[in-house]
C-alpha cells in the first residue's frame, strides 16, 4: 500500500524523523483553519499518489489563512494525471538552503535492503541515477544489522554531504531506518530532505510503501487505506477474501493461482483480437484449495459487473479440486437464479477433473459450456463477449 | 538425475500437525516422498500416523535431524510463525528448506534469507511457492504428482498453477525436476540458480523457464543464459496485458513505470537466444520442435 504524503509525514513524526508542522484538509474551510493554527506562510499541497503534481499546479504557496482558503479551493477537485484531488496538506513554509535525497528500499535483485543518498535532491532521482550516478550513493543494508549511527555516518560521507550537515543527515537516516523497520515498509523516501536557512534538517516530502503481507502485526495500518479510491467490486471481493482486480474489458475471468490467471488474461486478450478487440474484464484468483463457496462468491462478483458480457472459468486443479469448482458454479447459478444471464465458458483440468466435468454435465445449465483446452475456451469466451 | 531433490532425500515437515501440513504430508507420502518426521514446537514426543506410516514429532529441527538424518525440510506453518521456523531449520544446517507458506512479510523473508547466507549451509526455495518435484523420485510441497512422469525437461517457474499447466502440456515428454521458485519479491532460489543446476544436470536436455511481470529477475536470467547455458531454453512470461500499477495476485507481480513489463522480459530473453511463447501452449510447441530437432 502506498501512503499519501500527509500519512507519510505523520508516520515520520511518530518515529522521530524531523518534519514541519502540517495538517490534512478536505475542504477550503478546513485548510484555512489549519493555516491559522500553523501560522505564517504555508504551502498547500495536493494529496495524490502520483508524481509531477508540482508541474500540474498542485502545490501552491499561501501568504495567509484567507489566501490558503483560495489556494485550497483551486487545488481540491483538480485532476492530476487521472487522479482527482480529494485532500490537501497544509504545511508550514520554510526557507530552504539546500535540497538532498534519502531513501531506504527493498532491493529485489539483491534480496536485501538498500539506502540511496544524494546531495542532488528535489529532482527526479532516476534522472540523477542516470545522468550523474556518481552523485548517488548506494549502500546495501543487512536486514539483521540495520542502520546504526556509525553506519549512517559512513553512508552520508559516501554520499558526499557537506561536513556541517553530516551528523544531522545521519541522525535522520537512523530515524528513517526505524520507520522502515517498525512499520514493515518496502520504501521510505524523502525528497527533498532540506537544510533550512537556520540550519535545520527537515524531511519536506515523503513517500512510503507498506507491505500488505505484514498487516497482521499492524492493526493500525487499516486506517491508512484509501477507501475512496477502491473500486466497489474490489471492495466487495476483499470482504470475501478474494484476490480481484477490476480491468476495463468484457470477458470476466476466474482462475486458480496468480500466474495462471495472468496467463488467462493474456490468452483472452489474444483471442479477443479476432473478435473486435474484446478484453478481460478482471483478474480474479480464487487461490489454492478453494471451496465451492469461494468459487460461488467469485462468480457472483463477476456476474454482478455490468461490463462483463461472458465469463471464462479456467482452473488447473492442484490442491483445488475440480469437483469443488463445479459445485461452486452450480451453487452460484442456483443462488442467482434469473439474475444470471451471461454465458459461462469452463475449462477444467487436473485434480478430480472427471468428477468436475460430470457435475457440470449433469447440471446441464443453459448458460454453461465446457471446453477442453485453455486456448479453445478463451476463444469461445471472447466470441460470446463480442456478440 | 534430477536437481536439488532425488529418491534419497529425507524430508521433515515443519507444521505437520496442522491441517494443511497433515493433508500435504499425506499427498507427499502417496507420491513416493521419503517423509521421516515432523516438527511442531511444544508437540515433541508425539507420534502421528499418516498413510500407514508412524511419524515422530519433534520440538526443534535440530532434534529431528539428529534422530532421522533428514536432509530437507518443508514448511507449512502460518506467516506469523514462518520466520522462526525457517531460522530453526537454518540453525540445524538443513541443506534444503522449502517454504510453501504464502503471505510472509518481506522483512521476515529478507531477514531469514540474509541469515541463511551468513550461515552458508542451506538452500531456501520459496516462500509462497508450490515446492519442487522430481517425478517418480520425490515431491516436496504441493505439486500434484500425477500430471506427468520422469523425463528430460527441466522447468523453473514463479507460478504454481502455470507450472502444472506446463507439465500437463508436455506430459508426454516428462521432467527431470520442476521447481516452483515462488512469486514473492524476495525468494531464496532464483531462476538463475535453477538454470545453472539444469545446465549442470546430465539428464536435463532442455529447459522451460516461466516468468511473470514485476522485477527484473527474467532479464537477469537472460544475461545468465547468454553467458552460461548451452542447452536449449524456451521461455514464457505471464502478464502481457497487465496494466501498470496493479498488483496481480503475487506480491511481486506489478508493473511499475517502464520496468517489470512482460514485453521487456520477452525482448531480453529473445536477445539471449531464448524462444518465447505467447501462451503456455505455444511455449510447449516451441520446446517440442526443439527436441524433435
Amino acid at each position: 500500500m502506498d501512503l499519501f504524503e500527509y500519512q507519510a509525514r505523520d508516520l515520520f513524526e511518530a518515529n522521530g524523523v524531523p518534519v514541519l508542522a502540517g495538517a490534512v484538509a478536505t475542504t477550503p474551510e478546513e485548510a484555512q483553519r489549519a493555516a491559522e493554527k500553523i501560522g505564517g506562510k504555508v504551502v498547500v499541497k495536493a494529496q495524490v499518489k502520483i508524481g509531477g503534481r508540482g508541474k500540474a499546479g498542485g502545490v501552491k504557496l499561501a501568504e495567509n489563512p484567507a489566501d490558503t482558503f483560495e489556494k485550497a479551493k483551486a487545488i481540491l477537485g483538480m485532476d492530476i494525471k487521472g487522479h482527482t484531488v480529494h485532500k490537501v496538506m497544509i504545511a508550514a513554509a520554510a526557507p530552504i538552503e539546500s535540497e538532498y535525497y534519502l531513501a531506504i528500499l527493498l532491493d529485489r535483485a539483491a534480496r536485501s535492503f538498500l539506502v540511496m543518498a544524494s546531495v542532488s535532491g528535489g529532482m527526479d532521482i532516476e534522472e540523477v541515477a542516470h545522468k550523474t550516478p556518481e552523485k548517488l550513493a548506494k549502500v546495501h543494508i543487512d536486514p539483521n544489522d540495520g542502520i546504526s549511527q556509525e553506519k549512517a555516518l559512513d553512508i552520508v560521507r559516501k554520499g558526499g554531504f557537506p561536513s556541517d550537515v553530516e551528523k544531522g543527515v545521519a541522525e535522520v537516516l537512523v530515524t528513517l531506518w526505524k520507520t522502515f523497520q517498525s512499520s514493515d515498509a518496502t520504501l521510505v523516501e524523502v525528497n527533498p530532505l532540506v537544510k533550512t536557512a537556520d540550519g535545520r534538517i527537515i524531511a519536506l516530502d515523503g513517500k512510503v510503501t507498506l507491505d500488505d503481507n505484514a498487516a497482521f502485526r499492524h492493526p493500525d495500518h487499516e486506517a491508512l487505506i484509501d477507501h475512496a479510491a477502491t473500486n466497489p467490486l474490489e471492495a466487495l471481493a476483499k470482504e470475501k477474501d478474494l484476490n480481484y482486480v477490476k480491468l476495463d474489458g468484457e470477458v470476466g475471468v476466474i482462475g486458480n493461482g496468480a500466474g495462471l490467471v495472468m496467463s488467462t488474461l493474456d490468452v483472452v486478450a489474444y483471442a479477443g483480437e479476432k473478435f473486435g478487440g474484446v478484453k478481460p474484464a478482471n483478474f480474479l484468483d480464487i487461490g489454492g484449495g478453494a471451496s465451492a463457496q469461494v468459487m460461488a462468491d467469485g462468480l457472483s462478483i463477476i456476474l454482478g459487473d455490468p461490463a462483463v458480457k461472458s465469463v471464462f472459468v479456467n482452473v488447473f486443479g492442484g490442491i483445488t479440486a475440480c469437483d469443488a469448482v463445479a459445485n461452486g458454479i452450480v451453487q452460484a447459478l442456483t443462488m442467482l437464479g434469473d439474475k444470471a444471464t451471461k454465458p459461462i465458458v469452463v475449462r477444467l483440468d487436473g485434480n478430480n477433473v472427471l468428477e468436475g466435468r460430470r457435475i457440470l454435465n449433469e447440471a446441464n445449465h443453459p448458460l454453461v459450456q465446457q471446453l477442453d483446452t485453455m486456448d479453445g475456451a478463451a476463444a469461445k469466451a471472447a466470441e460470446l463477449a463480442a456478440k | 538425475m534430477a536437481i536439488f531433490l532425488n529418491e534419497n532425500t529425507k524430508v521433515i515437515v515443519q507444521g505437520m500437525t496442522g491441517s494443511e501440513g497433515t493433508k500435504h504430508t499425506r499427498r507427499m507420502i502417496a507420491s513416493g516422498t521419503k517423509i521421516v518426521g515432523g516438527v511442531t514446537p511444544g508437540k515433541g514426543g508425539q507420534v502421528v500416523e499418516i498413510e500407514g506410516i508412524s511419524l515422530p514429532v519433534f520440538n526443534t529441527v535440530a532434534e529431528a535431524v539428529a534422530a532421522t538424518g533428514a536432509n530437507a525440510s518443508v514448511i507449512f506453518v502460518p506467516p506469523k510463525f514462518a520466520k522462526s521456523a525457517v531460522v530453526d531449520a537454518i540453525d540445524a544446517y538443513v541443506p534444503l528448506i522449502v517454504v510453501i507458506t504464502e503471505g510472509i512479510p518481506v522483512h521476515d523473508t529478507a531477514s531469514f534469507f540474509a541469515y541463511a547466507q551468513k550461515i552458508g549451509k542451506s538452500r531456501i526455495i520459496g516462500p509462497n511457492c508450490p515446492g519442487l518435484i522430481s517425478p517418480g523420485k520425490s515431491n516436496i510441497g504441493i505439486t500434484p504428482a500425477d500430471i506427468t512422469g520422469a523425463g528430460k525437461i527441466g522447468l523453473v517457474s514463479k507460478s504454481g498453477t502455470l507450472t502444472y499447466q506446463m507439465m500437463y502440456e508436455l506430459r508426454d515428454i516428462g521432467f527431470t525436476t520442476a521447481v516452483g521458485i515462488g512469486g514473492d519479491p524476495v525468494i531464496g532460489t532464483t531462476h538463475i540458480d535453477c538454470l545453472k543446476a539444469f545446465q549442470d544436470d546430465p539428464d536435463t536436455e532442455a529447459i522451460v523457464m516461466i516468468g511473470e511481470i514485476g522485477g527484473d529477475a527474467e532479464e537477469r536470467a537472460a544475461a545468465f543464459i547468454k553467458e552460461y547455458v548451452t542447452k536449449p531454453v524456451v521461455g514464457y512470461v505471464a502478464g502481457f496485458t497487465a496494466p501498470e500499477g496493479k498488483t496481480m495476485g503475487h506480491a511481486g507481480a506489478i508493473v511499475s513505470g517502464s520496468s517489470g513489463t512482460a514485453e521487456a522480459k520477452k525482448v531480453a530473453l529473445e536477445a539471449a537466444g531464448v524462444q518465447v511463447g505467447k501462451t503456455p501452449s505455444e511455449t510447449a510447441t516451441l520446446l517440442r520442435s526443439i527436441l524433435q530437432g
